[in-house]
């Protein structure tokens, strides 16, 4: 690429080719992957198709030496469990470094054990560590909120929150920080800390998914591990899904992957058990009504506890 | 030593070049993050060439990606340290290599008064010959 010189001021009206600078960075895989991949979560699509848009225009304005901030791009991901926080991080992360905003493109996945020491002088060293691997891709602190306990002064979270905002605000170029968790809680963690609110200028609210997108992602999640429904079972499915959906500690796409792994479960089991001698290929792959049916939630409207529903 | 202008001390890769500009460390730093080396910032204030054992500045860095991290951690050894000699070393975990790859200083004391030869008696009539850093005269800490 040939760099201008900064002296150089080019006339007004020098065109733009904003086509080709899509084309070349490849922006448009992503995104489409995003829309083949991710169900539903429409406000989220559009939030980050604005922002490949604003990145984009940015990289040609300074092409043409129209010199602007570098925009902040931290971010807030708040949403119900199993919404798609992570996964969205994940992309995220490779958006940006599609767009050239940050170098290497690679995700660090934190949670508050990751930065908060156990003794006095252990935070700082410890924030500092997990900072440094992070530069040059995205920091995803999941469930932000346990950084900042009210309830006890002598927590050191606030040590770990102050060292992140001052290389928030610093390093704006090397790092961008992701923050998640679910709603109700980051908004009292955004109030107690406003410094950090301000300094986050994306806030991107994941949606709950409905019925018909959680059976889609239950086929998408089979196809992933090479398994199907019969015609059968996904009637049983479509059924199952209205009825998890009522209970308590209902994780959208999480609970829909434990009881997949349910399924599987008792699908070997059948197989293992079955009459049927001569198996095939197909019988491998297949998922039955009957492995759906059996579930505690067509039984007596009770989650199967004995299943992992409770470890999450 | 008047074959030496300046009396810099030449340790380690680039020290008979000028100082090392911050585009040109990184660079340096991302070859050696691209090998798979592990980075980490040593200071000292004994300038002797035998002197290999310097204080490591803050943990030994592993697993980065971005040679940023690694820049922020010399900008603050050099504001802990601004009159201390700074290198930055290399470690390749190869089996069988083990050891330090890379060495190179990034930082030095504003005057570096250099190194007097002594002699001495020794048998006979033989001579043994040794240097001594003038800056050595003073307790560590208090040298530059």
């Amino acid at each position: 690429m040939n760099e201008l010189s900064k002296d150089i001021i080019l006339p007004d009206d020098t065109p733009v080719d904003l086509d080709a600078e899509f084309r070349n960075s490849n922006i448009q895989e992503v995104l489409a992957k995003l829309d083949r991949e991710l169900i539903g979560l429409l406000p989220v699509k559009t939030r980050i198709r604005e922002t490949a848009a604003l990145l984009l225009v940015d990289r040609v304005r300074k092409k043409l030496n129209l010199s602007a901030l570098s925009p902040t791009l931290h971010m807030s991901f708040t949403g119900n469990p199993g919404t798609g926080k992570t996964t969205v991080a994940l992309r995220m992360a490779e958006i940006l470094h599609r767009l050239g905003y940050v170098r290497e493109g690679h995700l660090i996945s934190v949670t508050r054990d990751d930065l908060v020491g156990q003794y006095i002088g252990h935070t700082a060293p410890k924030t500092k560590e997990i900072i440094k691997k992070a530069m040059g891709g995205v920091l995803f602190i999941d469930e932000a909120y346990y950084l900042y306990k009210p309830e006890n002064e002598r927590d050191y979270g606030a040590e770990s929150i102050e060292i992140l905002l001052q290389v928030m605000e610093n390093n704006r170029d090397d790092l961008v920080v992701i923050l998640a968790g679910y709603k109700d809680r980051m908004d009292k963690f955004f109030h107690s800390n406003p410094g950090m609110r301000s300094r986050i200028a994306h806030h991107i609210d994941f949606p709950d998914y409905s019925a018909d997108e959680l059976l889609v992602i239950a086929k998408l999640m089979l196809a992933e591990q090479n398994y199907r429904f019969s015609p059968e079972a996904e009637k049983a499915f479509s059924e199952y899904i209205p009825l998890r959906m009522k209970m308590e500690h209902f994780a959208n796409a999480r609970s829909i992957r434990n009881a997949l792994d349910r399924a599987r479960m008792r699908q070997a089991n059948r197989l293992f058990a079955g009459a049927k001698k001569s198996l095939t290929k197909i019988d491998l792959m297949t998922i039955e009504a009957e492995e759906i049916y059996v579930s505690r939630v067509f039984q007596d409207g009770q989650v199967d506890l004995n299943g992992d529903e409770l470890a999450e | 030593m008047m074959t030496n202008p300046g009396n810099q001390i030449t340790q380690g890769q680039f020290s008979f070049l000028p100082p090392l500009t911050d585009v040109q460390i990184t660079a340096q730093i991302k070859y050696a993050l691209k090998s798979g080396w592990s980075l980490a910032v040593e200071y000292t204030d004994d300038p002797h060439p035998r002197n290999t054992y310097w204080e490591m500045f803050g943990n030994p860095m592993f697993d980065l990606k971005d040679p940023a991290g690694i820049l922020m951690e010399i900008n603050n050894c050099r504001k802990t340290f601004p009159n201390h000699y700074i290198r930055v070393m290399a470690f390749s975990s190869v089996r069988g290599v083990e050891s330090p790859t890379m060495s190179y200083i990034v930082n030095r004391p504003k005057t570096e008064p250099g190194f007097r030869l002594v002699r001495e008696e020794a048998e006979g009539r033989s001579i043994r010959y040794t240097v001594h850093s003038y800056a050595t005269e003073k307790p560590e800490g208090e040298r530059y």
